[in-house]
């Protein structure tokens, strides 16, 4: 049944992939059929977890062993558990809703049979990697994703900047993926294993040194799929990929990889504060890290994408907390998946309506013309930025909650840093709402100015704006649904482990404060972009807003330090190559070639040399024979 | 004299003359050799009694035939259990039947029924005055370019007897690997080998080199024998015996009955071992193995391309086979004397086969060389001395022989106006012109090559972790290097047939009869099988692993 899981959408994928242009017609159709059976199979398998015990609701589903060698057992073996439930449905729900966007999105794309061939393949890469039983499987899923992820960034491949940002993606997400394999052969050394049950059980009787190796390299791989700081470059370019994949892909599921894997991992971070202060500092820093780059975004994709860094930024920080922050890293992980892909795809859809022109600068009072696209976005919005009652609300309150709970000096920075970003959150997310769909219609004049025909902005079809109104209800209602009676929490404890924090100060204040933050920061939004008209061009700007247009310089600095530096370290190396090891490789060969012509000099044609040859050998082989004996 | 030995002397001559029993002779057990002996001595009646026009078809339905029922035959005898539990020495303990000699009986009735189908091709060849002619000479007795080698053109000859000397060829290989005593073995080795030594004389093209060819093997194969018939002399005299069990009793030291003449012999190991190195040295000419190699490049390189092809792999199959047998059946006692000699050879044999190799022009000399590095691949299995060892030479004999034929039937296809173009240079840019051949080839080369997916690799590895396993891990090193030298140059040849420009005026691919391309495609099929899903293969091999004493 588990397998099923993963097997619909993989029967998808080659169905799509090895069919042809014969399935051109229906691809969309058995694309979406599939990803949504994976959905039912999915509420199926809640079910039966619902209808267990909270102890006995982790199946264990042996497939086979894939290389069984003594000591090294490498078996192909899924893991369903609470955990493993909630990104279940999480990726299929949301997946299967993004099918059915996509089928309206990419309408007129000749290459859309591909498309969903590619989509499914990263579900069932996705689903691979949260259904794991062992490291080495989840590796396999995490190579998966990202190979998903690549083919779709680059999608519209005619495009440079397409073609540039995949590979970008996938470079920078070798690094991650570098620390992922070697935590992996740290575990084998260390466990002897690299299955869940093992590895997470034997923490306790291992030192605290290799330990924290572990924890470090599997934050680096966390750090590549998540976009963290410092391997954050990749995610605002990803943003050429079309939008349904920046909805699915780069917001609501695989972007949130890196936070499973620190859950997953809980006990070995558990066990080595050294590591787990490394993940709050990553989350911290990159929590404001995007949403100060998000602050100077004019290009709304893009915008999305460094609110969506920020967004995991608190998801590490609260993994970071260990098991005070576990379970709301998770829940808010899920309510970010409903408001996040549905703020993208209403992105997307005011991208349909507007000639994918994605320059916010060029948009402005777009409510009149796509309504439901403005109610969805709207709700959306609000969820993210933490209206009291909608769902980002809950889960970040509880992220902030938790940060301050951490206590002494740490608890006080981090939980000030939280604050702070849930403020510059604000002001940013209303700056995007406020450009897009209030002000003047600036589309009309920047059109006359280029003498281009008018864009008609019109509202999606049904096939798009429906997923939109189902993601905006989830994020209404999400958060309340998980926190009213500690649903979420019940829930998942039995495989996170949860610890009631002690905030230094009542809960209720930190709520009020996070409500006034988010007041600041609207209000100040509203002073910047709702009362004065939005220049068409954007102003020159504050030192800090060129830095974040530039995104805070995480390309040159990436461009100077490392494109550079290995630049050389190529080129010495190479120079390294050819001195050095072309000069022993070609010696070798040449006298191996040389030795060759010399040998075949004794093959002169003669049979009496033959025959003296033999005569030697066999006078040779038998002396040798009696000189053995008398040795 | 002493009163004691004249008084024995006196009393044997005294006592009545022994009665001579009938030898008892297992007919079913030995059917497999004697089907293919009737068969060539029809082919020989067929010579002489059927219409020249006839003939070809007579011949080559009787050896089709032939071959079949006799390699029923094995499978019948296998799947009687005289592979494993009924394992049995026929003969008057001449001929063992048991799992190796019928694996490798097997194996040998394959490659020479695929051998068969290239002897049997006659679409190569342009027509000749209107009949369609094979790779063998008009007239075998006619000298190169006189007239009467014309008038045999003109008149249409072809050399049909080949179908005969390749089944007396075949029944020489057949008895070879089950040889269970010395004599036995000596004949075997010779009805082996003058067959085919006069098919390597009966090339249609370039009749002068195939002839020199012809008197190179034969002199130095007569030489060869001379040593293992020598050897066999010392080893009698040593023994007192030539029947395997017996001699390694001796050699264990356990014989129950020791004679007076025994005794005084029994304790001279310079005769055992003086008498051992010369018959190996016999076989390990037969396989090619250094030193005794030198006549494998001019002999391949002469003798017509199908018959070089069969060569290449019953040879070597069969040669092997007894080698083995011997090493296993008669010389287990001593094989700390002969491990490190056969070390050596190994080493040898792979270095120089892989080095000399690299600088060869000649597609057939450089499969020549690469079959004695194989060679040599092959000893480090048999050094092994382990079950394992048995059965990983065995997959890989059979591995090997079907690549080999294949390989030569590809080379019987590309030609030109002077016959097969076998010089290098003439198959730069196959790979444009004819990718399907030239990609078969390359099949075949990444096989000799011990890529994985191809055959080569499974027997390449069970070999070599056999070797291993018994503690020949310098030789495992060695080979593994000797093994990166050779694919050397079998990529090159790749990288010639697939990037490199073709030659305006270089040689085509003959479009060949169903015969050749079936050979070809069992070798492409059994290298692929063998290669992805070899387990089956494996066991079988495994079971076949134990001779029987």
């Amino acid at each position: 049944m588990i397998a099923l899981l993963i097997a619909a959408p993989l029967l998808g994928a080659a169905v799509l992939l090895v069919g042809g242009r014969r399935l051109d017609a229906v691809g969309h159709w058995i694309g979406t059929l599939l990803a949504s059976a994976s959905f039912v199979i999915g509420l199926v398998l809640f079910a039966d977890l619902l209808g267990r015990e909270a102890e006995q609701r982790t199946v264990v589903q042996h497939l086979f062993s894939w290389i069984p060698v003594a000591g090294f057992q490498a078996d192909v073996a899924f893991r369903l558990d609470q955990l493993s439930m909630t990104f279940v449905l999480l990726i299929t729900g949301v997946g299967s809703l993004i099918h059915v966007y996509s089928i309206g999105y990419m309408e007129h794309d000749e290459r859309r049979r591909r498309f969903f061939g590619y989509l499914n393949l990263f579900l069932a890469a996705m689903l691979l990697l949260v259904l794991a039983d062992n490291y080495l499987l989840l590796y396999f899923g995490w190579e998966g994703v990202g190979l998903a992820s690549y083919l779709l960034i680059g999608f519209w491949q005619h495009k440079p900047s397409a073609a540039t940002a995949a590979k970008k993606a996938f470079l920078v997400n070798r690094v991650g993926d570098m620390g992922l394999s070697i935590a992996i052969m740290l575990m084998f050394l260390t466990f002897g294993s690299f299955a869940f049950e093992p590895v997470l059980s034997q923490v306790g009787d291992t030192s605290e040194g290799r330990l924290t190796a572990i924890g470090l390299m599997l934050l680096l791989a966390a750090c590549g799929k998540s976009a963290q700081v410092p391997l954050q470059s990749w995610l605002g370019d990803a943003m050429e990929g079309p939008t349904p994949v920046s909805a699915l892909i780069h917001a609501a599921t695989m972007v949130t990889a890196g936070v499973y894997l620190i859950v997953r991992s809980g006990a070995i971070f558990n066990a080595a504060p050294d590591a787990q202060l490394a993940v709050t500092v990553v989350g911290a820093v990159t929590l404001l890290f995007g949403a100060v780059v998000g602050c100077a975004k004019d290009d709304i994709k893009k915008a999305l994408a460094a609110s969506t860094m920020s967004q995991i930024g608190y998801m590490m920080l609260a993994a970071g907390l260990g098991p005070l922050g576990y379970v709301f890293a998770i829940m808010h992980l899920v309510t970010h998946g409903f408001f996040k892909a549905g703020l993208f795809l209403g992105a997307g859809s005011v991208m349909h309506g507007m000639n994918d022109e994605v320059d916010m600068r060029k948009y402005g009072g777009l409510r009149r013309y796509m309504p439901v696209t403005f109610v969805t976005f709207g709700l959306g919005y609000l969820a993210i930025i933490g209206f009291p009652g909608l769902s980002g609300f809950f889960s970040k309150d509880k992220i902030i909650e938790a940060a301050f709970a951490k206590g002494g000096t740490e608890g006080w920075i981090l939980g000030g840093v939280a604050l702070l970003g849930a403020a510059v959150t604000a002001f940013y997310m209303t700056r995007v709402m406020l450009m897009t769909f209030f002000g003047e219609e600036r589309w009309r004049d920047r059109a006359e100015a280029s003498g281009q025909a008018a864009a008609t902005p019109h509202e999606s079809p049904g096939v798009m704006t429906i997923p939109m109104i189902v993601l905006a209800v989830g994020s209404v209602f999400g958060g309340a649904f998980f926190s009213i009676g500690d649903r979420f929490l019940h829930w998942l404890e039995p495989v996170t482990g949860h610890s009631e924090g002690h905030p230094p100060v009542g809960a209720w204040a930190v709520t009020a404060a996070t409500v006034v933050c988010l007041l600041i920061g609207v209000a100040v939004a509203w002073a910047q972009y709702g009362r004065r008209p939005v220049p068409a061009v954007a102003p020159r700007g504050s030192l800090l807003t060129r830095a974040a247009r530039r995104d805070l310089f995480q390309d040159d600095f990436n461009h100077v330090v490392l494109v550079r530096g290995g630049e050389h370290l190529t080129r010495s190396l190479v120079y390294v190559d050819h001195t050095l090891v072309d000069g022993v490789v070609n010696g070798a060969a040449a006298s191996v070639g040389g030795l060759s012509g010399r040998m075949r000099r004794l093959q002169n044609g003669f049979a009496r040399s033959y025959a003296v040859s033999m005569f030697g050998g066999a006078a040779l082989l038998v002396a040798a024979t009696l000189l053995m004996r008398a040795v | 004299m002493s009163t004691a030995a004249v008084h024995s002397l006196w009393t044997i001559a005294a006592d009545p003359i022994p009665r001579i029993d009938a030898p008892k002779i297992e007919y079913g057990q030995l059917s497999p050799v004697l089907i293919v002996v009737g068969a060539a001595i029809v082919g020989m009646l067929i010579e002489a009694f059927v219409p020249r026009r006839a003939r070809y078809y007579a011949q080559v339905f009787v050896s089709v035939v032939a071959l079949c029922a006799s390699f029923a035959a094995v499978v019948a005898l296998a799947a009687q259990g005289y592979g494993t539990t009924k394992a049995h020495i026929a003969a008057m303990g001449a001929v063992a039947v048991d799992g190796p000699a019928l694996f490798l009986q097997g194996t040998i009735l394959l490659a020479a029924l695929v051998g068969l189908f290239t002897f049997a091709e006659r679409r190569l060849d342009p027509a000749a005055h209107g009949n369609r002619v094979d790779s063998f000479a008009a007239q075998a007795s006619s000298v190169p370019g006189s007239d009467s080698e014309k008038a045999a053109v003109k008149a249409g000859l072809t050399t049909t007897e080949v179908f005969p000397l390749l089944l007396f060829a075949v029944a020489g290989l057949l008895v070879f690997p089950a040889a269970n005593d010395l004599l036995a073995l000596f004949v075997a080795l010779e009805v082996l080998s003058l067959p085919l030594y006069l098919l390597c004389a009966l090339a249609r093209r370039r009749r002068l080199m195939s002839q020199e060819a012809a008197v190179k093997y034969f002199l130095l194969g007569a030489f060869a024998s001379a040593f293992t018939l020598f050897g066999i002399a010392l080893l009698y005299g040593y023994a007192g015996s030539v029947s395997y069990a017996a001699i390694a009793q001796v050699v264990d030291g356990n014989v129950p009955h020791i004679t007076p003449a025994l005794a005084n012999t029994m304790g001279n190991d310079a005769l055992l071992l003086i008498g051992a190195a010369m018959v190996v040295m016999g076989l390990l000419f037969k396989v090619g193995a250094v030193p005794f190699h030198m006549w494998t490049p001019d002999v391949y390189q002469g003798a017509p391309t199908p018959v070089t092809g069969f060569m290449a792999a019953a040879t070597k199959v069969a040669a092997f086979g007894a080698l083995l047998r011997l090493l296993y059946v008669v010389l287990p006692g001593m094989r700390w004397d002969w491990r490190p000699v056969m070390w050596a050879v190994a080493i040898v044999t792979m270095l120089v086969g892989a080095i000399v190799a690299i600088t060869q022009t000649d597609i057939k000399r450089l499969l020549a060389y690469s079959s004695i590095a194989h060679a040599g691949f092959i000893l480090a299995g048999v050094i092994a001395t382990s079950r394992d060892g048995v059965s990983s030479v065995l997959f890989y004999l059979a591995a090997y022989s079907f690549v080999t034929i294949g390989a030569f039937a590809v080379v019987t296809l590309v030609r030109d106006a002077g016959g097969e173009a076998t010089h290098l240079s003439g198959w730069a840019g196959l790979g444009r012109r004819s990718p399907l051949v030239a990609a078969v080839f390359a099949v075949f080369l990444l096989a000799f090559a011990g890529i994985p997916l191809t055959s080569g690799f499974t027997g390449k590895f069970a070999v070599f972790r056999a070797a291993a396993e018994g503690g020949a891990v310098p030789l495992v090193v060695i080979g593994v290097i000797a093994s990166a030298v050779a694919a050397f140059f079998y990529i090159r040849v790749i990288v010639l047939m697939f990037f490199s420009e073709p030659r305006p005026e270089g040689p085509t691919v003959a479009v060949p009869s169903p015969l050749t391309m079936a050979a070809i495609a069992v070798g492409v099929v059994a290298t692929v099988v063998l290669g992805v899903a070899p387990q089956y293969f494996l066991d079988l091999a495994n079971q076949a692993g134990v001779f029987v004493r």
